[in-house]
């Protein structure tokens, strides 16, 4: 199963329609969408709304690959459970957001090899087309890095011996 | 539980930002945590920590900025925590504000998201907060946000 996600807050219409006129070209891919607000109604996909975060966990763990807007939410969560991901990351100039942070999250998550970015409607549908065999993928714990922990802990510890002296 | 456990205040708002917030939690081990984040949350994701539910709101929501404030200051007097630790965004902001008047040690980390300049959040956290953080390194200056690391 394909998982499509926009995030909650705000639609995100050209993502949605762009992988229901995919899916439609070739009936039988199983595809599931949570598309918000958004004013396009997938004609060839299962799609809702919006759902809980256990049904969003539930549908991470059984999809093969994540469609997303490039929100940080749902790459490291994909990523936690080491599935396959494709953003598209919204715009401003088009509406979809108040500034451009997702192209910005996607490069960096890109360069990374962490996730793949489609730049546009026509990438996506040809990284779409691709996905179709499968590749290995990034999996990353459910942990910060060693390194932000370690700094941390010492913050942490440093306020017990604020409180002791208090 | 350490030998002294300190009260954490952890604080998100939803989605990316409360995604972020619990990949920090080796860093709170042994101590006594409550997180703070917006519903609707899969709270067992953190059992048995206590979670407590907030509406967000943002510049452009004023009225629910004012009900935020009240709910968080209510949260933090209530709690007083040692430490509070927030990965933003508005509540965060308002939890280092409450926090710093009852003498909690505040660190804001400033989401992973923002590659390219600290968020509205972070910079208002700037000079408020201990400890103010960038997730990337280019961004970190002398006089703050520092770099500690990211959540990946």
């Amino acid at each position: 199963m394909i998982f499509v996600a926009v995030g909650t807050q705000l639609p995100f219409d050209r993502l949605v329609r762009t992988i229901d006129e995919w899916a439609g070209k070739a009936p039988g891919r199983d595809v599931f969408a949570q598309i918000a607000n958004g004013v396009y109604t997938p004609q060839h996909i299962e799609w809702a709304r919006s759902i809980l975060p256990t049904e969003f966990q539930a549908s991470l763990e059984r999809c093969q690959l994540l469609v997303a807007h490039a929100g940080i939410g749902s790459i490291l969560s994909a990523l936690e459970l080491g599935k396959p991901v494709i953003v598209l990351p919204r715009q401003a100039a088009l509406g979809e957001h108040r500034n451009d942070h997702q192209l910005a999250t996607a490069k960096r998550f890109g360069a990374r090899g962490m996730v793949r970015v489609a730049q546009d409607e026509t990438d996506l549908r040809r990284l779409l087309d691709q996905f179709e065999t499968p590749v290995s993928e990034t999996k990353i714990t459910n942990e910060a890095s060693p390194e932000l922990i370690q700094n941390l802990r010492q913050f942490i510890n440093q306020a017990t011996c604020y409180k002791r002296g208090a | 539980m350490s030998e002294n456990p300190l009260r954490i205040l952890a604080v998100a708002s939803g989605g990316g930002h409360w995604v972020q917030l619990q990949r920090l939690r080796p860093a709170f081990a042994g101590h006594q945590v409550t997180f703070v984040t917006v519903g609707p949350c899969d709270t067992s994701a953190v059992a048995p920590a206590p979670v407590k539910l907030i509406s967000d709101a943002n510049a452009r929501t004023p009225i629910r900025m004012l009900w935020l404030l009240l709910r968080m200051a209510w949260i933090v007097l209530s709690l007083r925590p040692d430490v509070v630790i927030t990965t933003g965004a508005a509540p965060g902001y308002w939890a280092i504000r409450f926090g710093r008047w009852c003498g909690a040690k505040t660190v804001f980390i400033d989401s992973i998201a923002n590659a390219e300049q600290l968020s509205l959040s972070g910079r208002l956290a700037l000079g408020r907060a201990d400890v103010t953080l960038t997730q990337w390194s280019d961004l970190a200056r002398d006089s703050g946000p520092c770099f500690w690391g990211s959540v990946v």
